[in-house]
């Protein structure tokens, strides 16, 4: 088991945000989180690195564990944050450095991987989101689904055990969707991945599971099928069939 | 009236000063009350009111004149081309007579006689100014006395600004040896235990009134009631009320001021003075700057990241430095920490700069940190980066892109400021010119060489400023190849 939540509860200023998440996960699995917005599915995403601070309950990674109230700014997070990748939906490239420094920033200086080794490897992962001639570009050069690309294969740079994705889709524009979808569905099954998304046939088609936030509680966690078709809570009910 | 209007006006421009002094209801005298006692300064007992030997002259001038008098205050390095301007009608502050003054406004015969004295610490063995060849001798700027150090080869004169410092920095073993009148050396040497008397008869000056050009009626008037006031002995009263210091019995000086220099004109020598000025100005701000950068981001970075009190430490400085004068922290540096800490002019002006603009620098930092979108400190922590890495790759390198062209902005705002320097002794661009101007008598072609000295070299930084920005809001690849170069 790479990802073992209990009683997980968040508050900002007095409301509940998150109120006892209890979920597992598998290795090579990929959860879909989808929920209304303000539900709480990104907030849980970040709390799983540790860039939120979570009030109680218990997180176990990737074979670290994680306490409530760590500040988001504590040293003893490093070795998590090695552990679990995150993409985030405004991408957060490196501006000032070209698609491959931004990919090997994080080996060598956090790693203190041999240059030549980490640039071989971000080539490979360039190669692999189908950016292999893009490598010496500017982030500002790059369209955002070439972006987000980038940010995904610097993410997998670090070999992380578990891939947390906060709607990496949400920022781009329909066209530009479809490719990182796809890297996305590359990906499926070689890494375990936690994506939030309001992709409804990304959920149905590449997910394992498919876990459904509403008011800070996960309310479904089954198969695809399980959750879409024979939902059993009916906020899920109205979610999948807003019209029926 | 508009006759009356016109008919004072017709006067001003036939230049009848008595006439005009008579249509004024009063006459009006110039002095600089940071020149002090004896002088013209404040009564410490009512500082309403104005005391001293030249204030008692001009009470009995007036009283002769038959209007009353007005005191305007004037910087004493300016009351030249203030008079010139027509702010007042009379200089009366200690004016010498010299060749150089005597080309360009009117002097009156002489209502003080004294002598230039040198002064050094006690027991020193260089009491002459033969022997003070090779050491720094310092003096006020512009006067006689700074004449005939300059007309002493291997002398280096050291300038001030008033009477106090040159014997300070004398005490201070800074220069070796203070050249000065009798008035300013009994005042304000000789009162300090740990300096003697070298030499009390280097040459002997007089102080003179000094009048606007044009004024030649005015001009008789006064001689006349300065030669009557010779006569009944009522000069003599003033000078014994105010213990001005009785000439030595030494009878001829040994360098009279009569061998001075004819004036100067602006020729090669003295465009080479402004280049070694202007060099100075560039190397002291240079290196302000070069120490204002780096304790800026230390500053800024304290108060951003650092525990309570380092942010509070910090906070502090930047109020401080930014909430007081410059010119004020020159002054401690320079003087008020001297017994403690003895700095040269020249590190002291660098140190007072860069400590100074540190303050605003940190400033620049703090806001170009603060532009650095989130994302970016989100996404460095996200990939395990310490917080010192993820400042160093990643949040500074946009910051500082960000901070350039302001920087650049200070840094041009800073070779201006760097004139201020002149108050500790250095001898930079700005200074040059005002000391020139007065050698050459006129303020135009100094003034103008000055300004294109300035132009010259803050106009390719106010041109790298502007591409600076330009590229900041142009494609970010330019922007980082201007960053790495």
């Amino acid at each position: 088991m790479i990802l073992r939540v209990r009683a997980l509860s968040k508050s900002y200023q007095g409301r509940p945000a998150l109120s006892g998440i209890e979920a597992e996960v598998e290795r090579g699995e990929t959860i879909a989180l989808v929920g209304p917005s303000g539900g709480g599915k990104s907030t849980f995403l970040r709390c799983l690195n540790g860039l939120t601070s979570f009030d109680e309950g218990e997180v176990q990674i990737a074979g670290l564990s994680l306490a409530p109230r760590t500040s988001p700014d504590d040293p003893a997070l490093r070795p998590l944050r090695e552990r679990v990748g995150m993409v985030f939906q405004g991408f957060h490239l490196f501006p000032h450095l070209s698609a491959l420094a931004n990919i090997t920033l994080a080996p060598a200086h956090v790693r203190r991987e041999e240059r030549e080794a980490a640039e071989q490897r971000a080539r490979a992962l360039l190669q692999r989101v189908g950016l292999g001639d893009r490598g010496d570009a500017m982030p500002a050069q790059l369209s955002g689904g070439q972006q987000q690309r980038v940010a995904i294969a610097r993410a997998l740079a670090m070999q992380p055990e578990i891939l947390l994705l906060d709607e990496p889709t949400s920022a781009l524009d329909p066209e530009m969707r479809g490719e990182v979808l796809n890297v996305l569905r590359d990906l499926a099954g070689a890494c375990t991945m936690l994506v939030v998304t309001h992709e409804m046939s990304f959920a149905r088609n590449v997910a394992t599971r498919i876990w459904v936030f509403d008011q800070g509680r996960l309310v479904e966690d089954g198969t695809p099928e399980q959750v879409t078709e024979h939902p059993r809570s009916d906020r899920a009910r109205s979610f999948f069939r807003p019209s029926g | 009236m508009a006759i009356g209007t016109a008919f004072s006006l017709a006067f001003l421009l036939l230049g009848s000063g008595l006439t005009r002094i008579r249509a004024q209801g009063e006459i009006r005298w110039a002095g600089d009350l940071q020149g002090g006692e004896p002088y013209v300064f404040r009564d410490p007992r009512d500082p309403a009111k104005l005391v001293g030997f030249e204030v008692d002259l001009m009470d009995a001038l007036a009283r002769r004149l038959g209007l009353p008098a007005r005191f305007v205050q004037n910087d004493w390095s300016n009351l030249v081309p203030s008079l010139e301007r027509g702010d007042f009608d009379l200089i009366v502050n200690g004016l010498e007579d010299t060749a150089a003054l005597r080309g360009r406004i009117l002097l009156s015969r002489p209502y003080f006689t004294f002598a230039e004295q040198l002064v050094v610490r006690k027991g020193s063995t260089l009491r002459t100014l033969d022997a003070l060849k090779g050491h720094r001798v310092g003096t006020l700027a512009s006067s006689l006395a700074h004449q005939i150090l300059r007309s002493r080869p291997g002398i280096e004169g050291v300038l001030y600004g008033g009477q106090e410092e040159p014997y300070l920095d004398l005490q201070l073993h800074r220069t070796d040896g203070v050249l000065l009148d009798s008035v300013i050396a009994a005042r304000y040497g000789l009162t300090k235990p740990d300096l003697e008397m070298a030499d009390p008869d280097v040459a002997r000056g007089t102080y003179v009134i000094g009048l606007r050009k044009g004024d030649d009626d005015l001009l008789v008037k006064v001689n006349s009631i300065l030669e009557g006031l010779e006569t009944d002995g009522e000069l003599k009263r003033i000078d014994e009320r105010w213990h001005l210091p009785v000439l030595p019995a030494a009878a001829a000086a040994s360098s009279p001021p009569a061998d001075e220099p004819p004036p100067a004109t602006v020729d090669l020598a003295q465009v080479i003075l402004f280049l070694q000025g202007a060099g100075l100005t560039v190397i002291i701000s240079f290196l302000a700057m070069a120490l204002a950068v780096p304790l800026g981001l230390l500053l800024a970075l304290s108060r951003m990241y650092g525990r309570a009190p380092v942010r509070l430490l910090s906070h502090a400085y930047v109020e401080l430095f930014r909430g007081t004068p410059v010119l004020l922290q020159l002054y401690i540096l320079y003087y008020g920490i001297a017994p403690v800490v003895h700095l040269s002019a020249l590190a002291a002006a660098i140190l007072g700069l860069g400590l100074n603009y540190g303050a605003y620098e940190s400033e620049v930092h703090r806001a170009a940190l603060q532009s650095v979108p989130p994302g970016q400190g989100e996404a460095a922590a996200a990939l395990g980066f310490s917080r010192w890495q993820a400042l160093r790759l990643v949040l500074l390198p946009q910051a500082l892109r960000t901070a350039l062209p302001a920087m650049t902005n200070d840094l041009i705002a800073l070779l201006k400021d760097s004139s201020l320097v002149s108050v500790i002794t250095v001898v930079e661009l700005t200074k040059q010119m005002t000391i020139t101007a007065v050698d050459v008598r006129s303020w135009a072609l100094p003034g103008a060489l000055c300004a294109g000295l300035y132009l010259l070299m803050s106009y390719p930084l106010a041109r790298l400023a502007a591409r600076l920005e330009a590229r900041l809001q142009g494609p970010v690849e330019q922007a980082v190849a201007v960053a790495a170069t």
